[in-house]
């Protein structure tokens, strides 16, 4: 039996620029200031990609492969966490894809092949729409929201 | 500050119905289902729901995306994120930070 899979989809209208919102996703020094890590890679197809925690750890927290890339529109990564790297059912699908409407940009993440129930899921919930939010707020105003800040239970 | 924002106005004017607010709890607790789903979990009709979910949507509380000739809901709580942000957090940040000065103090300065 395959294990169950379930995927989450999170949009946010963000008052910016395509070209911005895609470099505030790739580019290491503005991923820090609003998520907190920093999101490394050539963004080839085929490259690996590294999501590090921006301290000085410097922890590699999650890798993946770059399945698609067509900046400033869309990019496809895989996702895993990085002591899970090699096990095919733990590997998950991210999608951002980035379209212009009016002065608006309408950033979709679609998160794929997410394994049911298990931990990887729990923290995507609580994550993308602090991480979405946290971006939204950087690029329209300065300012992020601290994302680690944030206390995990209330 | 002004704090004239319709987009706010919109996700407020969504959650203050308890309809919407169960649909919302149905796709929380199973993301991406169809409208056929969601009514026959709720006891609902089309039109009705159809109606419900335009107005979540409308406030970008609920997206969709079509698989085949299926349209899948999923619950988006980014607008929640953002409402939590100016109507909670800000209120909440004097408590945090006497817990975290209280905190400091009972362990000791460990740094």
């Amino acid at each position: 039996m395959t294990p169950e899979t379930t995927n989450f989809v999170y949009v946010t209208y963000i008052l910016s620029t395509p070209e911005k919102v895609f470099e505030a996703i790739i580019k290491p020094e503005i991923a820090r200031i609003y998520w907190g890590h920093e999101n490394v890679s050539d963004w080839k197809v085929g490259s690996e990609w590294r999501h590090i925690r921006a301290n000085e750890k410097r922890d590699v927290q999650l890798v993946g492969k770059v399945i698609e890339s067509a900046p400033p529109r869309r990019l496809v990564i895989s996702w895993a966490n990085e002591s899970q790297k090699d096990d095919p059912s733990k590997t998950s699908r991210v999608t951002f894809d980035v379209e212009p409407q009016g002065e608006m940009v309408r950033l979709t993440v679609s998160h794929d092949e997410l394994e049911a129930g298990g931990g990887m899921e729990k923290g995507v919930r609580r994550g993308w729409p602090l991480v979405l939010s946290s971006l939204k707020s950087f690029l329209e105003t300065g300012r992020a929201i601290d994302v680690l800040a944030v206390p995990k239970s209330a | 500050m002004n704090d004239a924002n319709p987009k706010a106005d919109s996700v407020f004017k969504a959650l203050g119905d308890p309809t919407r607010r169960a649909l919302l709890d149905r796709l929380y607790e199973r993301n991406g289902q169809t409208l056929g789903e969601l009514c026959a979990d709720l006891g609902m009709a089309r039109q009705s729901a159809t109606q419900h979910l335009e107005i979540l949507q409308a406030a970008n509380l609920v997206s969709t995306t079509k698989r085949g000739r299926e349209k899948l809901h999923f619950i988006n709580p980014v607008p929640l994120y953002e409402i939590y942000e100016r109507w909670v957090r800000k209120f909440e940040t004097q408590r945090l930070r006497l817990l975290h000065d209280l905190k400091k103090q009972l362990e000791g300065d460990g740094k």
